[in-house]
């Protein structure tokens, strides 16, 4: 079991009992992995997609056009889709506070920005109409920050329609503290506590009682290795940690991070 | 009539300050070859309306644009544009920041020749901080929800790039996915398709079936032959985006990549 596949199973988690919805995982390997992940396991329901407009009838590897297809979604249906909400995304973010709000459009003042990221792309209509949640590949305290610099993604404070989980490479977090606060709900194996405290630039609530993040099961290893990605381009993403450095604090490039992320794309 | 036009003449009909919404998305299917023309051509002031990819970079970096209307600028497989990144940080362009969903209201807006649409994408987000001008409307029904009045986004000119077209301007796509590039034809006052192969009318459906005919001649100004006239962005079943040429362009300085287009 490495990190990258507890990611996977962490962010498949989030999908878990939303019935028939499109899983629209956003944002690298680990987010469509998990989307796929928990189609071929216990949410067998869920439509997922090939990455642009075609709806699969099978379950691909990432990478890989599917044998069958069974519908087609263009952007301008992506977008009515949103609207209509039948739909359970996982964004990234260059920056996220404390009530779920995020930034993918620029760093520093909008009006003359330091680092021009994306653009708001599809987060704000995203996050008001949909379930949302968040895969954040490197926890630190240059993208969990007090005050985000453009609310692209509105958080809990803002009027989102249901911010679900935040999944890192340390934890797995959700809006349910005190006033729709970011709360600790499990750490990754080989992660304490302290060290996603001290991975996250705000005041994070954790109950007295943190309970280790679920490790995959032996199924689930064998389909992420056999069917879903043998080529393990999810070990990219997520590299192992070294002995006694949990990932915190790395953060290289973090503010321009989270690449395509956040659209409806 | 016919209608076909050179790169040069859709140009030609084109003024400094103009509105142009340009098809596509992201780095596909883009309008190249007019993007190209309008890049030669001594036009300025333009507002570019566009899910943006390196039509909007390039124009950027020729010094074209006063107003980028967009929901992101992007590469697709190289997530920041480079140029558009430079002009932002620079402060050499205006931007209105629409979520996508916006977008594509005020294109429908226009579209259907109404002041705007109501939406609830945007609500909450810093778009409508950035936005000075947007303004909300009530429901008139008992609901009494408050949503976002998206301008209609009307366009002095749309510039696409379709699979197929004849000389009248009816033009078809044959890829998957035919982005927004109706949308743009229907919400401007002049709309000029350039096509990878000029057909007879009586080929058209050869190709593709009926649903594939997406912009009608009673839309059209103009139309130009233009293979490979997408490149290097995406143009599926055609051609998939050139991601060397890609690459190049976002590596080279742009004087000197001008000066190797031009060689």
């Amino acid at each position: 079991m490495n990190r990258a596949d507890v990611c996977v199973v962490a962010c498949a988690e989030v999908f878990r009992g939303d019935g028939e919805i499109l899983a629209a995982g956003i944002g690298g390997a680990v987010t469509v992995l998990g989307a796929r992940l928990a189609r071929l396991t216990f949410e067998p329901d869920l439509l997922t997609s090939d990455g642009t407009c075609l709806l699969t009838g099978d379950v691909p590897a990432l990478g890989e056009a599917p044998e069958v297809v069974e519908g087609w979604l263009p952007f301008r249906d992506h977008l009515w889709l949103v609207l209509n909400g039948r739909r359970h995304v996982m964004l990234g973010a260059s920056q996220i506070d404390r009530h779920g709000n995020t930034n993918i459009s620029c760093i520093g003042d909008w009006s003359r920005p330091r680092a021009q990221l994306l653009g708001v792309r599809g987060a704000p209509g995203n996050t008001r109409c949909d379930p949302t949640s968040y895969w954040i590949p490197r926890h630190s305290p240059r993208v969990f920050v007090p005050e985000v610099d453009v609310v692209s993604g509105v958080g809990t404070d803002r009027g989102a329609y249901g911010l679900r989980r935040v999944v890192t490479d340390l934890a797995v977090l959700d809006l349910g503290g005190p006033g729709g606060t970011m709360r600790l709900v499990s750490a990754h194996p080989g992660v304490s506590v302290a060290e996603v405290v001290a991975a996250t630039g705000f005041e994070l609530d954790v109950p007295a009682d943190v309970p280790e993040t679920r490790a995959p099961t032996a199924e689930e290893l064998r389909l992420l290795d056999e069917v879903l990605d043998p080529r393990g381009l999810r070990h990219r993403e997520v590299p192992e940690p070294r002995a006694g450095r949990a990932g915190a604090g790395g953060g290289a490039g973090a503010g321009e991070g989270a690449g395509a992320a956040g659209g409806a794309a | 009539m016919g209608k076909v036009m050179t790169v040069e003449e859709v140009v030609g009909r084109l003024e400094s300050g103009m509105t142009v919404g340009i098809g596509g998305w992201g780095s596909r299917r883009k309008p190249m070859a007019l993007v190209r023309g309008l890049l030669r051509s001594p036009l300025r002031d333009l507002t570019i309306v566009s899910y943006g990819g390196p039509d909007v970079g390039m124009l950027c970096a020729a010094g074209k644009v006063r107003r980028v209307v967009a929901p992101f600028v992007t590469l697709d497989s190289i997530p920041l544009e480079p140029h558009f990144r430079r002009a932002r940080q620079e402060g050499s362009v205006e931007f209105t920041e629409y979520d996508e969903g916006m977008f594509m209201f005020g294109l429908l807006a226009a579209a259907h020749r109404l002041p705007f649409l109501p939406t609830r994408a945007g609500l909450g987000s810093d778009v409508m901080r950035v936005n000075p001008h947007l303004r909300t409307v009530r429901s008139p029904y008992g609901d009494g929800e408050e949503l976002v009045a998206v301008p209609a986004l009307t366009l002095d000119a749309a510039l696409v790039h379709l699979h197929r077209a004849d000389r009248r301007g009816n033009a078809q796509y044959l890829g998957p996915d035919p982005y927004l590039d109706d949308l743009y034809v229907k919400a401007a006052a002049g709309a000029y398709v350039s096509c990878e192969r000029l057909v007879d009318t009586a080929d058209l459906l050869k190709e593709g079936p009926v649903q594939s005919l997406l912009v009608s001649r009673s839309m059209v100004t103009g139309v130009v032959e233009a293979p490979g006239g997408a490149g290097f962005t995406a143009c599926e079943p055609d051609y998939g985006r050139d991601e060397e040429a890609q690459r190049r362009y976002v590596e080279t300085p742009w004087e000197e990549y001008v000066r190797s287009e031009q060689g």
